[in-house]
């Protein structure tokens, strides 16, 4: 790194093309870049690895059983849990998104940030409330039964396809609110009275100029809630609904047969990956930069059956995903609240370093990457972005296997050649420390971090870095005193994000946590897996009031 | 980065300390935390040995074990099912011991002929009917649920788990797959519900009249009656007249690569011992292995059974073949 990325270089042509790399000369910070962009992608493909490397055996018993028995169905189920996870993400996030950054209706101010609450609800428990509310014999169904005299007979589905999305859309769907909503803020009312004063009516306006204005937010908010879908094993397996997550545990835990589970995991991330592509083609090219802060003291005040129909719809998807669970989720703990003792302030303290720790390493990351790819990237960097962005597809625990096994094969050998140099066995040292914990959760919070990173980068206008330069500013001074401070809401969003996601992170935690690294997720899962649901809220609730200040702090700095 | 990683380096050393001042075990343990941790306080107080441990899934757990390899830190795997004890032992990750003491204290057919696991509880999977709708004449069998007598009145977990992967294994044993496999569709014609994915959602759909027998594991029936005391749902031994009722383990073995072989030996012998099975048991209402040792009285109180004999690495073996068969069958 010498001194060759300093000053401003004549030869960095990148400033005229930004975002798309068309590169005439080739210039050292390019290079510097290029390579920091490489190798994250190489630490996250390790792992992936090991995962598409089970290709090399196959065991044709195992796949023509599930061919004729499994597959089929899981693929069918796959194929309903995307379409209707991203149908109803996108049909709650961006309209709450919309009526809360620039309209006015009653309740607006408090929906504005509590719509964001539920993030902190980790699915599997959002599952369980929901069908312990609502099942055959569950308090609604029951309760009915009783007042109105109804036979047993007479009941409905809650465990079935709809059930399940629904739950996921519900816990799922602040991802795109979010990211919308940033979106909407960054784009002021000026594009949209832009639009109005050029003839647009209300709607037309809005699916014409500030939509597109807002899709990669929405892409990016979109395939976070999809991926997570897909990844997730905790919410399917209360519904007992098969996706390709609970045929990787049972061809794992089952068929004890690491290699078809890995096999049918990478069959998932090429779905994903396949996905992204098709995405990125038919993303425009055009590209949409914040032209200052608009006014939003402007808001459209909505009126009459507008406005109830708004403040009715925001204040419901509130009640269902967050009000109604959690005081469910409370007068459970409050019956289990002899559980409670010192033993938690480790439990906090360990959820909340990891998650810190998590957090930075991961944003950092995503800040290098995201910046590689804009200003300084070709085809390779465009890659190593893919690659590193497909570890949030997998379930964790896959990953976690794929992180652990290349972690302890390094570690083994590390302590075959000092063992060959000095003699002496020094065991192992990476695997089970945090190393190997913070390795998995980089690996799989990547994308999380990049999206929003990625999306305030593209929202800064060029012309702000060809200005700093040309004030004498150089590359790396650039980055420290102009771009960092302009993309400090996305980064922090980024970091809150991958905080709270890893506090709930379970699979990876218990595989690859040192001795006595218990956390709150952990604790949730030693109850839940014995069926301890009502014992386990204790440690749900808390995870919650944890999960809960980084989603505050999300609320206080986004908003403006 | 380089710093990172030496600093890495430096504080993994730091937490994985090789001198062994005080006698330490280090355990991997598939079953749960509030369930071990009392026990090993205690004894740590008799004994002065202090246990470290990490739970999680015994497949994971397993896996790490694997790549692990000579340097796992591990000396004991504690889980539970036959099956996972029965995969953990043949892939090589635990030692064969010679203890006159565990033979004394586990019966033959919980634990493995080589001595690589030892069953430490046992846990009994029957059957749970409600007594408004079903007398207990009207039950017999876990073959006898096939029946299309039960039609419409049947609820099960899901066959994910492994206690319903290890009961259809016991049937394979018992009467070949062609057999067992038109049993499990016969249940399946006689669901009234999808799967559920849990014992005590099975239970709770009984009591709520979904439908009016289910097959769990006891202790979750127990713990269900001590939350509601009236429940109007009873047990009822199975194949009383045939094979004998379905029992599973909960069982450790000592690692092949353990560190600390002897001190590993000792903490597996005290848990079958007459003084700790009392709680191992007692604390999850499951039955000791120990002949010697009552059950907790709660337990005590649905009477005696007569057991299947079947040796459970049986059902290890056919866990996979089980699997199979009810994916075909179409039990989800």
């Amino acid at each position: 790194m010498r001194d060759e990325g300093r000053g401003p270089s004549l030869s960095d042509t990148s400033t005229l093309a930004p975002g798309a790399p068309v590169l005439v000369v080739r210039s050292a910070p390019d290079r510097t870049w290029r390579w920091a962009a490489r190798l994250l992608a190489i630490s996250v493909l390790i792992p992936l690895a090991v995962i598409l490397g089970s290709w090399l055996f196959f065991d044709p018993e195992i796949w023509s059983h599930l061919g004729t028995t499994v597959l089929p169905r899981l693929l069918l189920n796959t194929f309903w849990l995307v379409a209707g996870v991203g149908f109803g993400t996108l049909l709650l996030g961006v309209p709450l998104a919309w009526l809360t950054v620039m309209c006015d209706f009653p309740g607006r101010r408090i929906l504005d940030w509590a719509l964001m609450l539920p993030f902190a609800l980790p699915a599997y428990v959002l599952a369980f409330v929901f069908v312990g509310v609502l099942d055959f014999a569950g308090p609604l169904q029951g309760g009915l039964r009783g007042l109105l005299g109804l036979p047993p007979a007479w009941s409905f589905e809650v465990r079935n396809t709809p059930g399940v999305i629904t739950v996921m859309t519900l816990v799922l769907y602040p991802y795109v609110y979010m990211l919308a909503r940033v979106a909407f803020l960054g784009q002021g009312q000026s594009a949209y009275e832009a639009g109005r004063s050029l003839g647009l009516g209300p709607w037309a306006a809005f699916f014409r100029v500030s939509l597109p204005m807002a899709r990669p937010a929405v892409i990016a908010g979109l395939s976070l809630a999809l991926m997570e879908a897909l990844a997730d094993f905790g919410a399917v397996s209360v519904f007992n609904f098969d996706t390709f997550t609970t045929a990787i545990y049972k061809s794992w835990f089952g068929f004890f047969d690491l290699q078809s589970a890995a096999q049918l995991a990478s069959i998932l991330l090429t779905i994903v990956l396949v996905a992204l592509v098709v995405e990125r083609r038919f993303r425009d090219r055009a590209r949409f930069t914040e032209s200052g802060r608009g006014g939003t003291q402007r808001r459209m005040r909505l009126q009459g059956g507008r406005a109830i129909a708004a403040s009715l719809f925001g204040w419901g998807v509130l009640f269902l995903a967050f009000a109604a669970p959690v005081v469910r989720l409370t007068t459970w703990a409050w019956g289990a609240l002899e559980d409670l003792d010192l033993r938690y302030l480790d439990l906090f303290v360990h959820t909340l370093s990891l998650g810190v720790m998590a957090g930075v390493l991961t944003v950092s990351a995503a800040f290098v990457l995201a910046f590689a790819h804009r200003y300084h990237g070709d085809y390779s960097t465009a890659l190593s972005v893919r690659i590193s962005t497909l570890g949030y597809a997998l379930p964790g625990s896959v990953l976690a296997v794929g992180v652990m096994l290349s972690l302890t094969w390094f570690d083994n050998r590390l302590a075959d050649a000092v063992e060959w140099l000095s003699g002496e066995d020094m065991g192992l040292v990476l695997s089970g420390t945090v190393v190997a914990l913070l390795m998995a959760y980089f690996a799989r919070f990547l994308a999380v971090a990049y999206g929003p990173v990625d999306s305030s980068l593209e929202r800064i206008r060029p012309s702000i870095r060809d200005a700093a330069r040309s004030l004498g500013a150089g590359q790396w001074e650039t980055v420290w005193r102009v771009y960092l401070p302009m993309l400090r809401p996305g980064l922090l969003t980024a970091g809150l994000l991958v905080l709270v996601d890893v506090m709930k992170e379970m699979p990876a935690t218990l595989l690859l946590r040192p001795f006595g690294w218990d956390t709150l997720a952990v604790r949730i899962y030693e109850l839940t897996s014995e069926g301890e649901w009502e014992r386990a809220a204790l440690p749900a609730v808390a995870l919650l009031v944890v999960g809960l200040v980084p989603v505050i702090l999300l609320v206080r700095k986004s908003a403006h | 980065m380089s710093r990172f990683i030496l600093s890495a380096v430096v504080v993994g050393t730091m937490l994985n300390p090789i001198t062994v001042l005080a006698e330490e075990v280090v355990v991997y343990s598939a079953r749960k935390e509030h369930l071990i941790k009392p026990l090993f306080d205690r004894y740590k107080q008799e004994t002065g040995v202090s246990i470290s441990y990490i739970t999680d899934k015994a497949g994971p757990l397993l896996q790490r074990l694997r790549a692990e390899g000579k340097r796992t830190p591990a000396d004991m795997l504690i889980t539970v099912d036959a099956g996972n004890l029965w995969h953990a032992a043949g892939s090589g990750v635990l030692a064969e011991l010679d203890s006159p003491l565990l033979d004394a204290n586990v019966p033959a057919n919980l634990r493995d002929p080589k001595g690589r696991w030892f069953g430490l509880s046992e846990r009994v999977r029957t059957m749970v009917y409600s007594t408004e709708r079903v007398t207990p004449d009207q039950l017999s069998s876990y073959e006898d649920l096939a029946d299309p007598k039960w039609k419409g009145r049947l609820c099960l977990r899901t066959s994910k788990k492994v206690y319903n992967q290890s009961l259809v294994a016991a049937l394979i044993a018992r009467h070949g797959e062609e057999k067992a496999e038109q049993i499990v569709r016969g249940w399946v014609a006689n669901l009234a519900a999808a799967p559920f994915s849990n014992d005590t959602k099975a239970m709770q759909a009984v009591e709520a009249g979904q439908c009016d027998v289910t097959i769990v594991n006891t202790y979750y029936f127990g713990r269900l009656q001590r939350k509601q005391p009236d429940i109007k749902l009873a047990l009822f031994w199975a194949n009383q007249g045939s094979s004998g009722v379905h029992v599973n383990v909960s069982g450790a073995g000592v690692t092949r690569h353990a560190k600390h072989p002897d001190a590993a030996r000792k903490l597996l012998e005290w848990l079958s011992s007459e003084t700790a099975q009392a709680e191992f048991a007692g604390s999850n209402m499951e039955f000791p292995v120990n002949p010697r040792v009552a059950p907790d009285a709660t337990v005590a109180a649905w009477g005696d059974f007569k057991a299947d004999e079947l040796n459970l690495n049986e059902a290890g073996r056919l866990q996979a073949a089980a699997i199979r068969l009810m994916d075909r069958a179409g039990y989800r």
